[in-house]
């Protein structure tokens, strides 16, 4: 395991919900982060996040650790959930609500 | 890059054949894109996997040349469930 995975790993394990995004749950860098914070506040839930923007090694590791390409990646017990679409589209669904509760 | 949403979708079609692509511009800008695809193909697998195939399709572009690709994937719904 490389240095950024195992490090990845422990954020992961760690935390029960964890958001890794571009910039800060107050201060997103860019719309889908946003999207995946304003999701993640209208459910209440209770999470961490990892501003990729200070960590270039998480930036680009977090992508090969999912085999996902994009940011926001949320992480749920952890397990891999989605990015931002997938995010929503549980949200209306009201799956996510089930994943969050069901950690609660 | 700006890529041409007809760009987008001849790569996802070649990567998967049986795909309905539907590709909103969202800005005007040929950078910020939204895509439904329906494909036979995804039909048992979970969204992540959905989504990781047509990531394939674009072959690394999504994040990289492609900056915002909000997508949407579906198995179509006349789908028999027999097979």
């Amino acid at each position: 395991m490389t240095d950024a995975r195992s490090k990845i790993d422990d954020i992961v394990k760690a935390n029960d919900v964890v958001l890794f995004m571009k910039g800060t749950a107050l201060f997103p860098q860019c719309g889908f982060s946003s999207r995946a914070i304003a999701i993640l506040d209208r459910l209440e839930a209770n999470y961490e996040t990892v501003d990729v923007l200070q960590d270039p090694e998480i930036r680009n590791g977090i992508k090969e650790y999912s085999d996902w390409p994009t940011i926001p990646q949320l992480y749920v017990k952890g397990e891999f959930v989605g990015g931002s679409d997938i995010m929503m589209e549980m949200f209306e669904s009201g799956e996510l609500q089930e994943l969050l509760k069901a950690d609660a | 890059m700006p890529m041409p949403a007809s760009e987008i979708e001849r790569l996802i079609t070649a990567g998967i054949p049986d795909a309905e692509v539907t590709i909103r511009d969202l800005a005007g800008d040929g950078d910020h894109y939204a895509a439904r695809v329906v494909s036979r193909s995804f039909a048992g697998l979970s969204r992540i996997k959905q989504h990781q195939a047509v990531y394939a399709a674009l072959g690394g572009r999504v994040g990289g040349e492609l900056h915002a690709l909000q997508l949407e994937t579906a198995v179509p719904n006349t789908e028999n469930t027999s097979d």
